[in-house]
Parts: C-alpha cells; structure tokens; sequence
C-alpha cells in the first residue's frame, strides 16, 4: 500500500509540475504553427507571474491577478510581434530580448513596489487559486485505489489546472476544426499562399501571440499564485525552454503536446521524490544528477528518439513580399 | 474587337531605383486569351502583381469591365472576378485540396460546413472545366500538374472572370501543357478571359488571340498572333535579331571521353532514381539527356561529378575509374580535367555573397595561377574575372560587384565562364539556360558548340526539349531513372514527348 500512495503522490505532483509546462507549450503551439519561433515563452511567463501575484496583492482578488496576468503577458507578446512581424525582426532576438527584460524589470518593480527582495508580499487566503474538493471526495478517500485516485489526482486542484487540460481538445477543436485554425496553420506553413489569398498575414499572426500571450499569462498566474504563495525573481526556471522542447517533441500537436509535457512533470516529480532516498542498485544517487535529468532526457529525446520532426515550414522567417 | 475585360492605362510602378514598369498601357478583351511575353525583369510580373492587388503602382488607372478600379489589395481583386495561377504555386503543401480551395473564402467559422458547402461547389467546376482533381488528397502528393490545377480551381471557386497565370508551363511535361492547354481554351468558350504571361514563344503561338510584348519595363508592342511569327516576337523582346536555333555542323566523334556503366543511385530517401544506366560521350560531341525533371537526372548529374555516391556500377573518365562512394574529391576531378556546371546555381554554383570575382575562380582557388604563397593573388584573380567578364559578355562589367546583383542570365555566365575558361576534358552542364533570357541562351549555345567543335565532350541535361534538340549530337531519354530510348537530332518533338512521359517504357513493359 506504501508503494501505491507513493505512485498516486508522483502522479499528483506530476499534474500539477506539468500543468505550466503545459499551459506554455500550448502557448508556443499557437504562434509557432502560424510561423512566429517563440523562445520569449519564459519571459512572458515570468511577467505574468510577477503581474499576477502583485495585482492579487493588492487588489486582494485571485481573478484580478489572473486577468493582469493575462494583460501584462498580452502585451509583451505583442512587444514580440512589433519586433517580429511589423518590422520583420529577428523572432530569436527578439525572445531573447523579452527573457531579459521580463528577468530585469520584474525584480526591480517587484522591489520598488513591495521592498522584499524582488519578492512580492505572500498571498493571502482569497488572493490565491484554492484547491477545489469534487463532491465525495472526502468520503471515499478511503476506498482502496478508487478513494486516492479520485480524491488526489483528480479532486483537488485549482481552478487552473483543470482549464490547462481543458485547454489541449479545446486548441485541437481551434486548430483543425474552424476556419481561424486553418488559416493560422496556413500562414505557418505559406504566408505567401495566405496573402495571395486575400487574408492578411500580420493580422493573422498577431492573433496567434494574442493566443500566445494569454496562455502564457494564465501559466506565470498558476506558478505564483496556485504552486507557489507569491512572485519570487526568476521562479519560471527554464520552464519555457522546456515547454518549447516539449513542444518540437510533440511535432506540434495538441495531444501530443499535452503527454511530452506529462512526461516531463513525471521526471520533475520523480526527481523530487528520489532526492535522497537510495535507488536499489545503483545506491545513492546526487541530487543534482536527479535535478538534472529531465534535461538529459530532453537533449536524448530531442537527439533522435522522437523520429524527424517537421516545423511549420516558414517558422522563423518573417514575411516578406517577394518582387 | 469584343468589348475590354481589363485596361491598364499609363502604369508606373518602380523598386527603388529600378523601373520595372514604364508607362504602360494595355487593353485586354472579354473573352480572349492575351499572351504577355519578355525576358527576365522586363516587368511582366510586376505588371500582374499590380493587377491582382500584390503592389500598388505608383501612377496609372486600372478599369475592369469599363469601370476604373481600385485594386489595394488581393481581395478587390478577387471581389473584381481577376484570378492568378502564381509561377511557384500558393498552395499549402500539407493540406488537402479541398482545404487549400477554400483558404480565405471559407462560408463559416467552423470547417466542417465550409468543406461541405465547398465539395459540391468544386465538383460541379471540375465537371465544367474538366479540372479532375481528387478533393482530398494532400496537395504534397499530387504531381505539379494536378496542384496547377488546384490553383485553376482556387481561382474559380472566388468566382474569376478573369484568370492570370505565370509562366504556367515551366514546371509541366509536354502533354501536361496541352492539358492545360485544353483547359484554357475551354475557359475561354465559357466567356472567361485569360491572360498568359510566358517566355515561351511557341506557347504563344499555339495558343493565345492576341500577344503584348515587353521589353526592359515598356510595352513595345501588340499583336493579333495570326499576324505575326516567333522571329517577329523574339526580335521585339530583345530589340535585336536572334537566332533561335545555333547553327552547328557535323560532330566529328573522337575517342570516349567518359564512359558510364551499370550506375544506379538512390536520393536520400532510400529511392532509386537512377536505375541500371550506360552511355559513353566521345569527345566532339554533345550528348544531351531529356526528360521531364525528377526522373533522375539531378542525381546522374551529381553521381558524376563525385558529390553524390553511387550504389554500383562505374563511371571511367578518359578510362580511370572514378570514386563512386561519395568520397571523392571534386578538386580532384577537376584536375583531371572534368568541369560540371550544376543544375541549381544559387546553392551550388555560386556564393551569392561573394563578389563576381570570387565566384569566378571558386573551386579552382588552389590553381597556382591564383596564389601568391599561402594567400590569393588578388590582383591576379581580379585580372581573370575582367577578362572573363569580356570574353562573355557578363554585364555589369564589374568584377568587385555582389554575385547576387547579377541577373539570372548573368550568374550562369559567371558559372560557364568559369568552368569552360579552365580548358576541360569533359563538361557537364546541369539545365544550362533555366531562368536565362532570349539573348544570353543564343550566347551559351553557341560556346557550348564551340567546346565541342575544339573536341571536349559535352553532356547537357535539360527540360527543355527545344534545347535538347537543337544542341545534342545525341539525345539520350530519360523516364524513371532509366534510359528509354536514344535518338538522333532530328526526332520529332512527339516522338520526344511520348518517350520523356513513359509511353512507349510502359507499352513495351506490357
């Protein structure tokens, strides 16, 4: 029974580590199928997060935090398409630029304001996303398997973790279903054949980093106010960069999206959970090689494991009209 | 004359310092095909752009159907029924037909009841214009002359009037430029007016009403096609008299130069693409090998000149083998006397970065000629680019100026300068003429019959079949990486045509 609760503890933090990555990698889903790289996924993760805790903070309201998020992490998005798309930029500069302006301004605002450190002041009930109780999950928590499936790894998340998985049929039924998604995977493959077909590619694109920019505001969100009680600097930790190798691993594609990511919450959870105790075998592991090895596993996936994966074929060149 | 579908009325449209479009007037009837012809960059493109919204010109008035119209972007156009067949079609490869016919003319936000409302809508055009396409299928799959038709279609289905299309052979065999052919004029029988912009004078020929000439971004001349010829037309593009076939005499054949056997090549996906191949070329002689591009002549090509490796068989120039396992060394072949112009200039023959100068000795770079101890002699390759640059005429005449400024005519002329100026045994020449003007293709006909007549051997592969048969001594056929047949210069274009599209392979295969 030990080793079972165990299990269910792995699964349940695998959920909730995989719910940013997942939230981001849908993000870079939307603009890199219409053609725009994205490597600014931390950066406007970390400004959400930072925008999302400080508005809760202050305004004591958990939505208002979120919907600042949001805005915040919109608008840097949009920072990125004035760069990339208007003025045809270069899209991996002009992410990187984002990283760094979202690692600066965050700490020093974050300071200014609230005097912690970089911090912002710890949420308070109400100001956070709480855990939601499905009903009879207390009752049967004690059932044998049953009981703790239901009442950890399916009742007793945040609101948001439940939207990051409604999120991934939800951009399915966006990208292959409507009109919208047909066009965005168009210009991601042939802005010319967008243009000539009478729809404007920047408006196109630019929708696809408004996409971009929300989900990636409703990750920061769900880092500082559900994972963690406030804003600490630098708390996105490379999950963006890890979102977008999900990302290639998941060849662009929703589901797929949504199981690289698991996968990658399961090695974080399982690095977490090894962290000192010896493995049979091999004996003591460091904790930094288990902190290390959902790295080694994406460089091995992405080295050759995951087969030939196509990009959308005009990602990364902006569009210009041929003479 | 039947009333006028489109008039364009003193267009000015200039890049930068470029004119590419100098005050031209047109008026196209309803009805017709109207046939636009000019070299390279003599703004027939650019005209068209501005007609389907692509760019706006800079003064001038558009009337369709008698109406002045302002066209800002490809939507008015279409609004306006104008339709364009682009040169590299505007289809989205990955998706469906169907798919790509109704991008930006969906009916509704949601796919499923566009692509409903579409399928019935495109059945019925494919009836009417004997378009067949399956609506499904994945444009990457189909053969380029079925996604041109897609692209007929796409035009359609937004309800053309009026259809444009850009050098619309290029990229066709023989037979599938009738087809298209056919379809055209059964477009025409159906009201809708089709303006055809070619290079292609023979195509204008059979096909068009009337045809505008253009030349350097003017519009020099139009004619009913009845009324004049292909010496007329060729004459008005390049404002000289040209000769469309070289004059050459009898090849004096010496010894074999190069001698290919049993040679099978897969790509890099594993396919073969050339089966089971032997010919010899003989010095003094062209050997020209057509065929409908893909049917692996890149890869023969690239099997010879050592950058690509053979699964068997053996390729001897003057009798020594040469290393067929991808390891060998180009430099090395060149020595001995092998110069290859590749089919694709932009990746292989030239750095487009680089000044003239630089390309004009890239490879032979090791050449003492060039060196002055470890490092370039510049004065001394720059002095070779200058007379190179005289000797064939490349124009701008400056060697220090970026490969990439030169015309497409231009760059090939750098590539054949270099490779015919180091005196080789053997030449191959990859499509010599692809994208090159009227003028400058009369200009390297004649070099490369002056090679052959100085006794190299000479091997030419090329879609073009005019080219093929007014070039070769030979004319090897080439049809799914086997050799299908061998004929003289003299066999017919049919007979050509029937074995470059696998008639008589498949019949005797039966």
């Amino acid at each position: 029974m030990d080793v079972f609760n165990a299990i269910v503890q792995t699964l349940d933090s695998t959920i909730r580590l995989s719910v940013p990555l997942l939230l981001a990698c849908l993000a870079g889903l939307y603009s890199e199928r219409a053609g725009i790289f994205d490597i600014g996924l931390e950066g406007k993760m970390l400004v959400g997060a930072f925008a999302g805790a400080a508005a809760a903070s202050v305004f004591h309201s958990a939505f208002l935090g979120l919907g600042m998020a949001i805005l915040i992490s919109v608008a840097f998005a949009m920072i990125h398409g004035f760069a990339s798309i208007t003025h045809r930029g270069n899209q991996i500069v002009s992410g990187v630029a984002i990283n760094f302006i979202a690692a600066g301004s965050t700490i020093i605002l974050g300071q200014a304001w609230f005097q912690q450190g970089g911090r912002t002041p710890a949420l308070q009930p109400g100001e956070r996303f709480e855990a939601i109780t499905w009903p009879g999950a207390g009752a049967i928590h004690d059932v044998p398997i049953l009981g703790p499936i239901y009442s950890e790894l399916i009742s007793g998340h945040s609101i948001l973790v439940y939207l990051a998985f409604l999120m991934v049929p939800f951009t399915w039924w966006v990208l292959f279903r409507t009109r919208f998604g047909l066009r965005l995977r168009a210009v991601g493959e042939n802005p010319a054949a967008v243009d000539t077909a009478g729809i404007s590619v920047a408006w196109l694109r630019y929708r696809a980093l408004i996409c971009t920019g929300v989900l990636t505001g409703i990750a920061g969100a769900y880092l500082s106010m559900v994972q963690n009680g406030g804003f600490v600097k630098d708390m996105t930790a490379g999950k963006g960069y890890i979102a977008l190798a999900a990302l290639i691993f998941a060849k662009w594609k929703p589901v797929n999206a949504m199981f690289a990511c698991l996968l990658f919450g399961f090695l974080d959870a399982l690095s977490i959970r090894l962290q000192g105790s010896p493995l049979p075998i091999i004996g003591k592991v460091p904790v930094q090689f288990m902190q290390a090895l959902p790295y080694i596993l994406t460089v091995i996936l992405l080295a050759g494991f995951i087969g030939k994966a196509i990009p959308p074929r005009a990602g990364g060149v902006p569009y210009v009209k041929e003479r | 004359m039947a009333q006028a579908a489109i008039e364009l009325i003193g267009i000015n449209k200039s890049f930068g310092a470029v004119r590419a479009n100098r005050d031209i007037n047109l008026e196209i009837a309803r009805g017709t095909i109207h046939g636009i012809v000019g070299e390279n960059g003599a703004g027939k493109s650019t005209l068209m752009s501005i007609l389907y919204g692509f760019y706006q010109a800079d003064s001038g008035e558009i009337r369709v159907g008698g109406q002045p119209a302002s066209i800002k972007t490809p939507n008015d156009a279409i609004a306006l029924g104008i339709g364009m067949v682009h040169q590299h079609f505007m289809l989205v490869d990955n998706f469906t037909v169907l798919e790509n016919v109704i991008l930006g003319a969906e009916s509704d936000a949601l796919l499923k009841r566009s692509i409903a409302k579409a399928r019935s809508e495109l059945e019925r055009l494919e009836r009417e214009y004997g378009l067949e396409v399956d609506p499904d299928a994945i444009i990457e799959e189909l053969p380029v002359g079925l996604q041109q038709r897609v692209e007929i279609l796409k035009a359609l289905y937004r309800g053309a009037e009026i259809l444009i299309l850009d050098e619309p052979t290029g990229v066709l065999t023989p037979a599938e430029a009738d087809h298209l052919f056919r379809i055209l004029r059964q477009l025409k029988e159906q009201g809708k007016t089709v303006v055809l912009i070619t290079h292609k004078l023979r195509e204008i020929m059979a096909i068009t009403d009337t045809v505008s000439v253009m030349r350097q971004g003017t519009m020099v001349a139009t004619r009913e096609t009845k009324k004049t010829t292909v010496e007329e037309l060729a004459e008005l593009m390049v404002g000289r008299r040209v000769l469309l076939r070289v004059e050459k005499g009898e090849a004096d054949a010496g010894a074999i130069k190069l001698a290919v056997k049993n040679l099978t090549v897969k790509d890099t996906r594993g396919v073969t693409m050339v089966d089971d191949i032997s010919f010899d070329i003989r010095a003094g002689e062209i050997v020209g090998i057509a065929g409908v591009a893909g049917n692996g002549q890149s890869e023969l090509l690239e099997a010879i000149s050592g950058i690509r490796r053979a699964v068997s068989g053996s390729v001897m120039l003057d009798g020594k083998p040469i290393d067929l396992t991808g390891a060998a060394d180009p430099g090395e072949l060149r020595d001995r006397g092998l110069a290859h112009v590749p089919e694709d200039r932009h990746h292989v023959g030239l750095v487009l970065a680089f000044e003239e100068n630089e390309n004009s000795i890239l490879g032979y770079h090791d050449d003492p000629r060039y060196l002055k101890g470890p490092f370039l002699n510049i004065d001394a390759i720059r002095n070779d680019a200058k007379d190179k640059i005289a000797k064939y005429d490349i124009r701008p005449a400056d060697c220090r100026l970026k490969t990439a400024n030169f015309s497409g005519g231009n760059q090939q002329k750098i590539v054949l300068a270099r490779e015919m100026e180091q005196d080789p045994g053997v030449l191959i020449v990859g499509q010599p003429t692809r994208g090159v003007d009227v003028g400058a293709i009369e200009f390297i006909h004649k070099r490369l019959i002056a090679m052959r007549d100085q006794g190299k051997a000479v091997l030419v592969v090329s879609v073009e079949l005019d080219e093929i048969r007014s070039l070769s001594d030979r004319i090897l056929v080439m049809f799914a990486g086997r050799i299908v047949g061998e004929r003289g210069p003299e066999a017919s274009e049919g007979e050509l045509g029937l074995l470059m599209a696998g008639v008589e392979h498949q019949e005797a295969a039966q």
